[in-house]
């Protein structure tokens, strides 16, 4: 995502909005208004969007391995269904209270994950992810065990605009919640902590040769995306009034995974990409047996590995390099 | 009523099972630092030919134990040569992601021709009994589990260390640079290990049927019990595994039969625990 | 005066191997220090002990007075301690100017600041196109760092180092895999350091070693030999012998 070299900083990107992104957030408004009967499901790609784009921060940019980033929207998922139970029904805050709640948690988590190896940091998050199912499965009592929470009074936007089956309310706000976190994720990708990211992932051994302490960024970052990813679980509670198990399990956290890395890791893009490929493919082939599914999915996996290094917008811009180069 | 002998004696053929098949993984995770998340398909497959052969050919459990060794083993090799070697070099990512792929297709494909339900086994009349020992109702076949592991890893320890094979192999964990410098074919010694070690894994998905059942969720519902003991084992290490399992095998029988309300939750705050205590595994880097 | 580095009787083991025996140097200001010995006499442990990227098992390392044998690599850089690589050790996808401007914003302070864009950075990036131009790389700074030539990616690696604004710099084999007929741009390069900057240099080009350093330690087998001025070193037959020796088994 490098923009034009600006002429007086030669060699330093300057962050601008090309027309291709202007377009590209442009596109949902269509969409809105083509497919009426899907605006649950468009609601669904945003808030899934904005976890890839979480996983993003984690993985692409901090390049900290993670299998278990669904514990923190199931955090932020059930957060937000118990704030509701009793009696805290503001959505907006609630789900700022969620994604605090997932960042605190994450910052948590992050002491065991960051200081280690990748093996390493493939455990712990695997780990953590599957005894946060556990916790869920066995505490039925406060969180509906596998049956999960439903029926959650959720209040009305503002006061006055309710979620309903209409999809309206929900598609409106996720798609602000996203809107508003890819911003602020773009202008930190562009800091001088994006850059200091970079450098992280380009090559950690030289960072601390300039005086940096990787582990606390690393720490700051995996919390961040963890509250990121709490937010986007409460909104999926909030704008569906229910709250499942499957939120937590290591299946969503390995579908995150497949999403942002079909559409192209260390991205930003990438992530939004994935996430939209893979809900409406996954809603269109929804009536065929789910071992169809898991069989193709299984297959586009190792057919990345083995040749499409960077996804889907990786691919894409090898061959924009290589049209370029024909002219 | 089960006494606490009982307990330990299950959690222990138990463990010998999870031993056996997180083996193979151990070994080829420390000598060519490969995370390959499919391994638990391979035991997954070992059970379901062993039941095909079973059902289909008429063939007796015994036989098909080590049918399935030389099948799953065979399978083993083709796949590292085909397929894994391209990745030794590549990203623990992508190690990760092309073995998920690999163990989604084999489930997917494990449901389309068996079902989705759990596979029911018949064993050998001979092991279907309890024997009492001083005083203690215990499981014939798990009595076999377990007797059958101790044989197969003094054979092991044997070979490791007698063998000219265990010397290279040893050699090859320690240093494959080194290892390849004085003259040790790594290349063929990857493969005939990454063979041993599915073939070994298929044998304890065929033996784990009666234990832990066998359905096409198998390979990613065991995967992490394979690769805590791994990894808290210490990867490579024999012995690191074989702790590991163990103490993974009683800490989960003893924890679901006292505590059942916490369920797995147990496993995994130890997993956690031992990590942070124990980045290098219990073992480190030595076979 | 304190010195401006200095290291207490370093030791560091490997298992059986010990790597580093009782070491110990006192290095002033504006120091031209270089450190030369066989391969394996434990030069790049030293520095590995000094920037605190290991831990000595004895010793200390004192830096501007201060003993900092337990703090760690990053804090030593910003009390001033800054390290090349022996082998690049750069950042592959980032431009020459990023790389720079990424170190100098890091001393700057500016590392917190996750709101406004590098390219706002002002006073940070002209502070970098200055360090490129007395590096005479400024016509690189777009450049992709792993689209550079060897020499000039040596280059980037000083000018990383440099960019921490250090008072005392330890270089580490800089003229490694440059042949002695290109290295001359690389030569000038350090010889035009700042005087007051303490630079201790490990070098096995002697030529390199001889021009520039005023002071010479000789390291064998974890210890130090002997110490003294180039003219000195070079008439010791102990020195000879070390390096004769190594020309007949090598």
């Amino acid at each position: 995502m490098a923009a034009a070299s600006d002429a007086s900083t030669p060699g330093i990107a300057r962050p601008r909005w090309r027309p291709l992104e202007i377009a590209f957030w442009l596109a949902p408004i269509p969409a809105y208004f083509a497919f009426p009967e899907r605006r649950l499901l468009l609601s669904q790609i945003f808030v899934y969007g904005l976890f890839a784009l979480s996983l993003d921060l984690v993985l692409g940019y901090a390049g900290i391995l993670s299998l278990g980033h669904a514990a923190f929207f199931g955090t932020g998922a059930y957060t937000a269904a118990l704030l509701a139970q009793h009696g805290w029904t503001e959505p907006l805050s609630g789900l700022l209270a969620s994604g605090a709640v997932s960042a605190a948690f994450g910052l948590l988590v992050s002491l065991l994950v960051v200081p280690g190896s990748d093996l390493g940091r493939l455990m712990v998050t695997l780990g953590v992810g599957l005894l946060m199912y556990e916790v869920a499965n066995q505490a039925s009592s406060i969180t509906g065990g596998v049956d999960g929470l439903t029926d959650l009074p959720i209040g009305a936007l503002f006061g006055k605009i309710p979620f309903g089956l209409d999809g309206r309310a929900a598609c409106a706000y996720s798609f602000a919640i996203l809107a508003l976190v890819f911003v602020l994720a773009r202008r930190l990708v562009h800091s001088p902590f994006g850059l200091a990211l970079r450098g992280i992932r380009e090559n950690v051994r030289r960072m601390p040769a300039i005086g940096v302490d990787v582990n606390q960024r690393l720490r700051v970052v995996f919390a961040v995306a963890a509250g990121i990813a709490g937010m986007a679980g409460a909104a999926l509670t909030q704008t569906t009034q229910l709250c499942g198990i499957d939120s937590l399990g290591f299946q969503r956290s390995a579908e995150l995974l497949i999403m942002l890395v079909f559409g192209g890791a260390g991205r930003l893009y990438g992530a939004l990409v994935g996430a939209t490929v893979f809900m409406v493919a996954q809603d269109a082939l929804a009536g065929i047996s789910p071992d169809y599914w898991q069989f193709w999915l299984g297959a586009v996996l190792v057919v990345l590995v083995l040749i499409a290094r960077g996804g889907l917008l990786g691919a894409l811009d090898a061959v924009g390099r290589r049209v370029r180069r024909r002219h | 009523m089960r006494t606490l002998i009982g307990v330990l004696f299950d959690g222990v053929a138990y463990g010998s099972l999870l031993f056996l098949i997180s083996l193979g993984l151990s070994v080829t995770m420390g000598l060519m630092s490969f995370v390959n998340l499919a391994h638990g398909a391979f035991a997954m497959m070992g059970g379901f030919l062993c039941v095909a052969l079973m059902r289909r050919f008429g063939l007796s459990f015994g036989l098909t134990l080590p049918l399935v060794f030389v099948a799953i083993g065979a399978a083993g090799a083709l796949l590292e040569v085909a397929l894994y070697r391209r990745l030794y070099r590549a990203s623990a990512l992508d190690q990760v992601l092309f073995t998920i792929g690999l163990t989604f297709m084999v489930g997917a494909a494990a449901t389309w021709i068996w079902g989705p339900s759990q596979q029911p086994i018949e064993l050998p009349p001979a092991l279907r009994h309890q024997i009492t020992v001083l005083g203690v109702d215990l499981g014939a076949y798990r009595l076999f589990l377990i007797g059958f592991v101790v044989v197969l890893t003094a054979a092991l320890a044997l070979a490791i260390t007698r063998t000219r094979f265990g010397a290279q192999l040893r050699a090859a964990v320690d240093n494959p640079q080194a290892a390849a410098g004085v003259g040790i074919n790594v290349g063929l010694l990857f493969s005939v290990t990454f063979a041993i070690g599915a073939g070994l894994s298929g044998l304890g998905g065929a033996l784990a049927i009666d234990v832990l059942g066998l359905d096409p969720t198998f390979a990613l519902k065991y995967l992490v019990y394979f690769l805590l003991v791994v990894v808290v084992g210490g990867p490579g290490s024999i012995r690191g595994s074989l702790l590991a399992a163990l103490l993974l095998g009683v800490v989960d029988v003893a924890g679901k039969y006292y505590v059942p309300q916490v369920g797995g939750f147990i496993i995994y705050a130890s997993m956690v625990v031992l990590l942070v205590l124990f980045p290098h595994g219990l073992h480190g880097r030595r076979v | 005066m304190a010195s401006a580095l200095a290291t207490r009787d370093l030791r560091r083991r490997f298992g059986a191997f010990t790597a580093v025996d009782g070491v110990s140097l006192d290095i002033e200001a504006g120091a031209r220090h270089a450190i030369i010995g066989p391969n394996g006499a434990g030069k790049t442990t030293l520095i590995n002990l000094i920037t605190g990227t290991l831990r000595p098992d004895g010793g200390d390392v004192i830096l501007g007075g201060d003993r900092v044998t337990g703090v760690a690599p990053h804090a030593r850089v910003r009390r001033g301690l800054a390290r090349t690589f022996q082998i690049n050790t750069l950042f592959p996808r980032l431009t020459v100017a990023e790389s720079v401007a990424l170190a100098i914003g890091e001393r700057r302070g500016h590392g917190r600041d996750w709101l406004r864009p590098v390219a706002a950075q002002r006073e940070a990036l002209d502070e970098a196109r200055g360090l490129l131009q007395s590096l005479q790389l400024a016509d690189d700074a777009a450049v992709v760092t792993r689209e550079l030539p060897y020499g000039k990616q040596r280059l980037v690696e000083i000018a990383l180092a440099l960019a921490t604004r250090p008072r005392v710099l330890l270089l580490d084999e800089p003229a490694a895999g440059i042949p002695s007929s290109e290295s001359q741009h690389l030569i000038e390069t350090i010889e035009r350091l700042p005087a007051e900057m303490a630079i201790l240099l490990i070098e096995h080009d002697m030529s390199l070693v001889f021009r520039f350093a005023r002071r010479i330690t000789v390291m064998v087998a974890g210890r130090v030999l002997t110490e003294g001025s180039p003219a000195e070193v070079a008439a010791d037959p102990r020195v000879r012998e070390v390096y004769l020796g190594e020309e007949r088994h090598g």
